[in-house]
């Protein structure tokens, strides 16, 4: 009777006892993760061994960075918090970079890093390195898990804390015995965070005074950035722009919050904006930014930035509001909430026909303009549009960071919110090919491209054994000027054409790269080869690198040069 | 301008790390900072003592510390009425014929000697900054041989007085 009843008894007691590990896998199921992108090694076995019967979608990156900017593509498709797994020492610090780009970013992450046990962290034990204080300026939180059955609480906590208010990277770093250990899991009901209440309700008084300031302005403008698009406000803004007859301008990270071809809509603003977009923001005399955080890159010279302007800033993250820019009208909250509620209080609404007229003015004047010399080599900016025309403008289009992006940015007007994957804040090279492994896995069904420099591409080449392992559909283009082309712009423009250690002395044969990993690589010289492989290759539901030769000596124009004002924009052609 | 902001914080591992990397991250400047438990289990307390360029920049790093998730409240105290106090250590050299002009120092600072050696004493100070400041310049032509300061730690008092105009009394 008694062997019986211990027995029984161990039995309870091993059921309810389960390894850290698969605690943390329970506790992803519990937030219905999708899919984990990660690396393994030896602190994160455990979890990894746990993985091995979980039935969840695993994407092994071929490096850690690989696998965070898949995440970011990821989450700023999904919406959802990307999920990440590494192991301690360099499998973390090979993060760091991406930790960084989502948290300029504000993109949800959750990441997982793997720790030596809890024993020997301190004595700079086999691949130990100390992640949380890397990582502290650079996520939004982070922890150390000390205690198996915290596991659970911290996990829930984690996620909520990525997804809400102003997103961002939260990392756990896990000992590997805290991931080996069992322990009896107790599934979270609520979490307390004290410290972390996120205002989403505008206050009334600050929006009434907004619908005050818009009907008595001549000049009033709409800056709108991914704020707007984390909120899934776009179309309140669009209710509260017509409304109001608001024109409205993008930063580069805002781009497909507004319909482009909407007479409201001016473009991208900034140091390779358009002309009428900058000359909006110097000229106005009422700025109202959405979501948009100022950066320098947008706002030129800050003592020339919207000199005549009250400005108005409507933002989840009260820290940014008077950061930059001084700021009359600060507005904490969620950017839908505080749109419909302007749209709700339907104030009068000013008179700004002249202003608009104005606008329209500039757009006519200075359109984004190229040279089209039929001697040169294809030109870059033509190979955009013709991405455009013949995605038919549906594509999700991801990028890396350099000339190709900001011709991106400016001759493929977005259509839909969800539709842009760039690296604004940070400006990481070798984030757009794993950022649309990303996206392809957010939107399977979608069309993904990912215009690549010849040189941020190779550093993460490497992913396109993840797209030929997965058949993942992504039309990968290289727009191929033999260089690091806006280094080579800028040294052309400001360091008097030296250019120091930015002309490749030799490529690699990207098609017969590709080839290698089992994806079809096209090399393309010409308008009418661009053309043929677009069309015969966009419908395909298969993985395709094509390598554009474009000219070499192209630069993006107009700019604003470090230092200047938005109203002093060079290269602007006027009609 | 110096600014005395305090913190609540929950009392969890690296916050402290948190908060000082906050501001090398921004840029700012501390002038000093003191951590002690407070009067609700697992919430510390934090005094930090900037030294900054304009109210905008200190607004600016209050609302940075509130980002914290570990921070629970932060308040810029500088324009209240507030209790401000800082603990120095300072050893300075004696000989015969100077201690008792040293004894005579410490009576109206209401100090106090807590270690006497062959040739120095150990004098304990507490008050606000410049009352510590005022102290060190009186005793600094008998030799200064060590100081160990705690920086200011403080809140708000109770009550706030109605005017809080220029304070004219003794800093001691
Ligand atoms: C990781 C990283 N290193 C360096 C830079 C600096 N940088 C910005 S643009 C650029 C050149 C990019 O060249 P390429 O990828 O060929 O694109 P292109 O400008 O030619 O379109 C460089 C080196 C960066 N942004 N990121």
């Amino acid at each position: 009777m008694m062997e019986k009843a211990a027995l029984a008894e161990k039995e309870v007691q091993s059921n309810s006892r389960i390894s850290g590990a698969e605690m943390l896998i329970n506790a992803l199921k519990r937030q219905e993760v999708e899919v984990l992108f990660g690396y393994p090694g030896g602190a994160v076995l455990p979890i990894y061994d746990s993985l091995y019967h979980a039935g969840m979608k695993h994407v092994l990156s071929r490096h850690e960075q690989g696998a965070i900017h898949a995440a970011e593509g990821y989450a700023r498709i999904s919406g959802k918090p990307g999920v990440v797994i590494a192991t301690s020492g360099p499998g973390a610090t090979n993060l760091v970079t991406g930790i960084t780009d989502a948290m300029m970013d504000s993109l949800p992450l959750v990441i997982f890093t793997g720790q030596v046990g809890t024993g020997v962290i301190g004595t700079d034990a086999f691949q130990e390195a100390d992640i949380v204080g890397i990582t502290t300026p650079v996520t939004k939180h982070n922890y150390q898990i000390r205690d198996t059955k915290d596991i659970p609480r911290i996990v829930k906590e984690a996620f909520y804390i990525a997804s809400t208010g102003r997103p961002g990277p939260v990392l756990i770093d896990i000992p590997k015995d805290i991931a080996a250990l069992g322990d009896v899991e107790v599934e979270p009901e609520s979490i307390s965070l004290p410290g972390y209440q996120p205002t989403t309700e505008p206050n009334y008084l600050q929006i009434r005074r907004l619908v005050e300031a818009v009907s008595s302005s001549k000049k009033p403008l709409i800056l709108a950035g991914a704020g707007v698009l984390h909120a899934k406000a776009s179309k309140q803004l669009l209710e509260f722009a017509e409304q109001q007859q608001i024109p409205v301008v993008n930063t580069l990270l805002g781009l497909g919050t507004f319909p482009p071809d909407h007479p409201l809509y001016i473009g991208m603003g900034g140091m390779h904006g358009i002309y009428a977009a900058n000359m909006a923001m110097y000229e106005c005399d009422l700025l109202i930014n959405i979501g948009a955080r100022f950066d320098d890159r947008l706002t030129g010279n800050l003592s020339r930035f919207a000199p005549y302007a009250t400005v108005a800033h409507i933002d989840i993250d009260p820290a940014e509001i008077g950061k930059n820019v001084p700021t009359a009208i600060p507005v904490v909250g969620d950017a839908k909430q505080a749109l419909l509620q302007l749209v709700k209080q339907n104030g009068k609404r000013s008179d700004s026909e002249p202003w608009r007229k104005q606008i329209h003015a500039w757009l006519e004047e200075s359109p984004y303009h190229y040279e089209k010399e039929e001697s040169k080599a294809l030109k870059p900016q033509r190979v955009m549009e013709l991405i455009y025309e013949l995605s038919k403008g549906d594509a999700i289009v991801t990028t890396d960071v350099g000339q190709h992006q900001m011709w991106a940015a400016q001759y493929y007007p977005f259509k839909r919110p969800n539709a842009w994957v760039t690296s604004g804040g940070l400006g990481t090279m070798g984030f757009g090919l794993p950022a649309a492994i990303g996206a392809q896995m957010a939107e399977p069904d979608d069309l993904v491209i990912s215009i690549n420099g010849d040189g941020g591409v190779q550093m993460s080449i490497q992913e396109l054994g993840v797209i030929a392992e997965h058949n993942l559909p992504i039309k990968i283009i290289i727009l191929n000027n033999g260089s690091l082309g806006m280094v080579r712009q800028w040294q052309e423009i400001f360091y008097d054409s030296r250019y120091s250690q930015s002309v490749f002395a030799s490529q690699p044969s990207f098609s017969k790269l590709a080839e290698a990993y089992g994806i079809k690589g096209i090399d393309a010289r010409t308008e009418e080869e661009v053309k043929q492989a677009f069309t015969e290759e966009f419908p395909e539901h298969k993985p395709v690198l094509i390598n554009v030769f474009v000219e070499p000596e192209e630069n993006v124009y107009p700019m604003i040069a470090p230092g200047k004002g938005i109203n002093e924009m060079v290269g602007v052609k006027k009609r | 301008m110096r600014r005395i902001i305090t913190l609540t914080v929950m009392n969890r591992p690296g916050v402290l790390n948190r908060i000082t990397n906050l501001f090398s991250k921004r840029n700012y400047n501390i002038e000093s900072i003191t951590v002690g438990h407070s009067e609700i289990e697992d919430r510390s307390r934090i005094t930090c003592i900037v030294n900054v360029e304009s109210v905008q920049i200190a607004e600016q790093i209050t609302k940075q510390l509130n980002k914290q998730i570990d921070v629970i409240k932060v308040q810029d105290i500088t324009d209240q009425s507030v209790v401000a106090r800082e603990l120095a250590l300072v050893k300075v050299a004696v000989l015969p014929a100077t201690r008792s002009e040293i004894y005579s120092l410490i009576e109206p600072f209401r100090a106090s000697i807590i270690d006497i050696g062959k040739d120095s004493l150990v004098i304990q100070l507490t008050g606000e900054t410049n009352k510590i400041e005022a102290f060190l310049e009186l005793i600094k032509p008998y030799g200064i041989k060590e100081i160990a300061r705690t920086g200011t730690t403080a809140f708000a008092r109770g009550t706030q007085p109605a005017d809080q105009g220029n304070r004219n009394y003794s800093i001691v």
